[in-house]
């Protein structure tokens, strides 16, 4: 059936993704070429992630409470406030707006 | 000193976790209501959440076949969207010991969250949070979704709790601090960039992993 298909083959192939850095590189020594470009994968992915989680759609662009959420994060990083008062401040502002949009 | 600084941020940790893991629940919980309400039974969306857990690509699942895609359509999209594992898994890969056996198992505890808590700038990652985080979370979202398999319609729906906007801001509060030197600067935002331009233009998934080019900034060059 589609939906057991769906679960093994992605189940499968996540399993894969997850382990291809742990499994195939393990603590081998990377060369200083590749190391520098591993160095800037923290950095670059968590740019997209925050991007994409903000504004990201299927094949569009979406514009909604969570930029309000992510403003009001943002406005709680600059004062320096701890990391799950971070995400609670996050979470109330998008559920705010939301209600009143 | 350093020391000192480990020690209070590892217990800061440890208490975001303890925030993520409630909303990766309410998260999970959903999963499973929207699963079960889509005619995929029980045990199918359970055993998804045990091997793939990754949210974003089993919603895609749910929601692609649901509108009536094909199995094809569904697995495409959600393979699209895990594909930034293979990176994600390499910039943590030397935090990984023992057999190969004990490594693949590991490595499956690696999900978005448990990568970015474990994060501590300059390419280190801290073993202790990630696996610790990765244990918590996903207990948290079997749970969740086990929970919302049998009776999620009493829970809320977690968009009006407003979690879907919690997570950019955690992701946004976790790259702040990696910021310190020119060239993460440049990558990160042409990383984001990247991603933004194209958003409109692909399916969910192929900007993150499109993004991942602008680490080749950093080619040649140890920090």
């Amino acid at each position: 059936m589609n939906v057991w298909l769906v679960v093994i083959v992605v189940g499968v192939a996540t399993v894969c993704f997850k382990a291809a850095g742990p499994v195939l590189l393990g603590q081998r020594r990377l060369s200083d070429p590749i190391a520098g470009v591993v160095a800037l994968l923290a950095p670059v992915l968590l740019a997209a992630l925050v991007v994409t989680q903000t504004v990201g759609g299927n094949n569009e662009l979406v514009l909604d409470a969570r930029l309000a959420g992510v403003g009001a994060g943002a406005v709680a990083i600059a004062a320096r406030a701890p990391l799950p008062a971070i995400v609670v401040v996050a979470a109330a502002a998008t559920a705010i707006v939301r209600l009143l949009a | 000193m350093s020391v000192e600084v480990d020690r209070v941020s590892y217990r800061e940790g440890v208490r975001v976790v303890a925030a993520i893991a409630a909303t990766v629940w309410f998260f999970g919980a959903s999963f499973g209501l929207l699963a079960r309400a889509g005619g995929w039974g029980v045990l199918a969306p359970f055993v998804m959440s045990l091997t793939t857990f990754a949210g974003s690509a089993q919603f895609a699942a749910v929601s692609i076949l649901g509108t009536g895609g094909s199995a094809a359509a569904a697995i495409v999209a959600a393979v699209l969207l895990n594909a930034r594992y293979v990176p994600i898994s390499i910039s943590v890969a030397s935090l990984f010991h023992g057999p190969r056996l004990r490594r693949l198992a590991e490595a499956q505890l690696i999900v978005d969250e448990s990568w970015a808590i474990s994060s501590r700038g300059r390419g280190q990652f801290d073993r202790g949070l990630l696996i610790g985080a990765g244990l918590v979370l996903y207990g948290a979202w079997v749970s969740g979704t086990a929970v919302g398999v049998v009776g999620g319609e009493a829970l809320g729906d977690p968009k009006s709790l407003g979690l879907d906007g919690a997570f950019p801001a955690l992701f946004l509060a976790l790259l702040v601090p990696q910021l310190g030197d020119p060239r993460s600067r440049a990558a990160a935002l042409l990383g984001g960039g990247i991603a933004l331009a194209l958003i409109p233009f692909t399916p969910a998934g192929v900007p993150i992993v499109a993004a991942s080019a602008a680490c080749l900034l950093g080619i040649g060059r140890r920090l």
